[in-house]
């Protein structure tokens, strides 16, 4: 029942006799005034403030990136630079150590060789000293057999010389020397 | 007593307007000084004249402000949120998408150089004509760009904002000096003038016949679809879910055009206003 009352509304209650290619001359008025209305509120409302921060947020975007960017190439740099020095340093270190070792062993060489040579003066030193004492002692040896041959003779004068004395002062005499 | 009153009145009507049988058609999709919200009733609108002119405010006129005041209010919204943050969220996304579309894909390619200065009215084309044509599928709603004085109005702007464009970047004399193409012999000059002088309106005048045929088509279909249902009372039940099914599918279709017929709007704005900027093409 009430869908045949809205179905004869629908379909009966027409109004006005137009058509649809009517150009009513009010309507174009009120569309432009309505329009450019609007194109104005929204430039100043809305357009320009939006155009605004999406030109910033691009601008914002291009320039963090860039800077990222340029971050990243000033960080690879830097990298660069560290391995650089860490290579050279290490280096520098090696040539240290290098140098070090070479002083030590110089220094070895010529301790061990003042050592040696010190020693072999030592030696000489005490050979030369030995000789000199032996020289010494063969020196006070041939006074002394000098003086025992004097002493000798001295007691063969004096005692009376014949021909057994004689013999027996010579025979005393070499038994004396090959005691010494 | 006034009940009988009005009853009389709508007998007389129904009785007047029975003769033609697609009226109810007509009369859903034309202008009207009264909004309809059958069966709840009406509101009448004010008649209104300027200079003899007859301005009265119309259903299409009222919808049109409705649709500019939603735009202002949602636009604002959108142009707030940016102070907030640059970071686009929620309905921002939405209209950023449009708004970057519009800009990238529209108006930057076809205008060129300088395409900053005509962007907020292609934009304002663009979101008004959209908003319209979808403002056509709400229910009690109507759509402003089916009546042939809206799209003959957004023209006869495109019109004005072309030969402005020209006029700007190439000066009064230049601009319709470009308009002929250079090395005519004279004796041809006389064909090619009005030729030229008739290219500058079929191009406006294309806009709002695309733009008015498109939007009202739809409607149309629908209307008569649901009415092929009243038309065939007998099998109501085999005529219904037919009718109605490809109402909804026209109704899904409708969406679409009302998107790709704003975007063509604006495009071809956007393509004649680069054409009168950059001559030389």
């Amino acid at each position: 029942m009430l869908t045949g009352l809205n179905l004869s509304i629908l379909i009966f209650a027409s109004e006005g006799g137009g058509t649809i290619i009517d150009v009513n001359p009010g309507v174009i008025f009120w569309t432009v005034v309505t329009f450019v209305i609007l194109m104005f509120i929204l430039k100043k409302v809305a357009w320009k403030p939006i155009l605004t921060a999406l030109d910033q947020r691009e601008t914002l975007i291009r320039e963090s990136l860039e800077k990222a960017e340029n971050a990243k190439e000033e960080a690879e740099k830097i990298l660069l630079k560290n391995q650089e020095m860490l290579a050279k340093a290490d280096e520098e270190s090696k040539k240290l150590v290098n140098k070090s070792r070479e002083y030590a062993n110089g220094l070895k060489e010529q301790m061990l060789k003042e050592s040696k040579e010190q020693a072999q003066k030592i030696v000489n030193d005490a050979t030369l000293e030995i000789e000199r004492q032996r020289e010494a002692a063969f020196e006070e040896l041939k006074s002394q057999v000098a003086e025992i041959a004097v002493h000798a003779a001295e007691k063969i004068l004096r005692e009376n010389l014949n021909m057994e004395t004689q013999k027996k002062i010579a025979d005393n005499f070499i038994n004396e020397i090959t005691k010494n | 007593m006034i009940n009988t009153l009005q009853d009389t009145v709508a007998v007389a009507d129904t009785v007047h307007k029975s003769e033609g049988g697609s009226g109810w058609i007509l009369d859903h999709v034309l202008d009207s000084h009264k909004i309809d919200f059958e069966p709840f009733g009406s509101i009448n609108l004010p008649h209104l004249s300027l200079f003899g002119l007859d301005i009265s405010i119309t259903k299409h006129i009222f919808f049109s402000w409705i649709v500019a005041l939603i735009l202002i209010v949602l636009l604002v919204v959108v142009a707030k949120s940016y102070k907030k943050s640059l970071i686009p969220k929620g309905i921002t996304n939405l209209f950023e998408l449009i708004i970057i579309f519009v800009r990238d894909e529209i108006v930057k390619p076809t205008i060129g150089k300088g395409y900053e200065y005509f962007l907020p009215f292609h934009l304002t084309i663009f979101f008004f004509v959209l908003l319209s044509n979808l403002f056509g599928l709400i229910p009690y709603s109507t759509t402003v760009t089916s009546n042939i004085a809206v799209t003959a109005a957004l023209a006869g702007i495109s019109f004005v904002a072309i030969q402005f464009g020209g006029i700007r970047s190439n000066g009064f004399f230049g601009y319709f000096k470009g308009l002929i193409p250079s090395g005519m012999p004279a004796l041809l000059l006389i064909i090619i003038i009005p030729l030229e002088i008739l290219g500058l309106f079929t191009k406006p005048f294309a806009l709002c016949i695309r733009l008015f045929a498109n939007m009202i088509a739809g409607h149309v279909v629908i209307l008569s679809l649901i009415g092929l249902i009243f038309i065939f009372k007998a099998f109501v039940y085999v005529v219904a879910p037919v009718a109605v099914g490809f109402a909804l599918f026209i109704y899904l279709l409708e969406i679409l055009v009302a998107l790709i017929q704003a975007y063509i709007f604006t495009m071809l704005t956007a393509l004649f206003i680069g054409m009168a900027v950059h001559q030389e093409h």
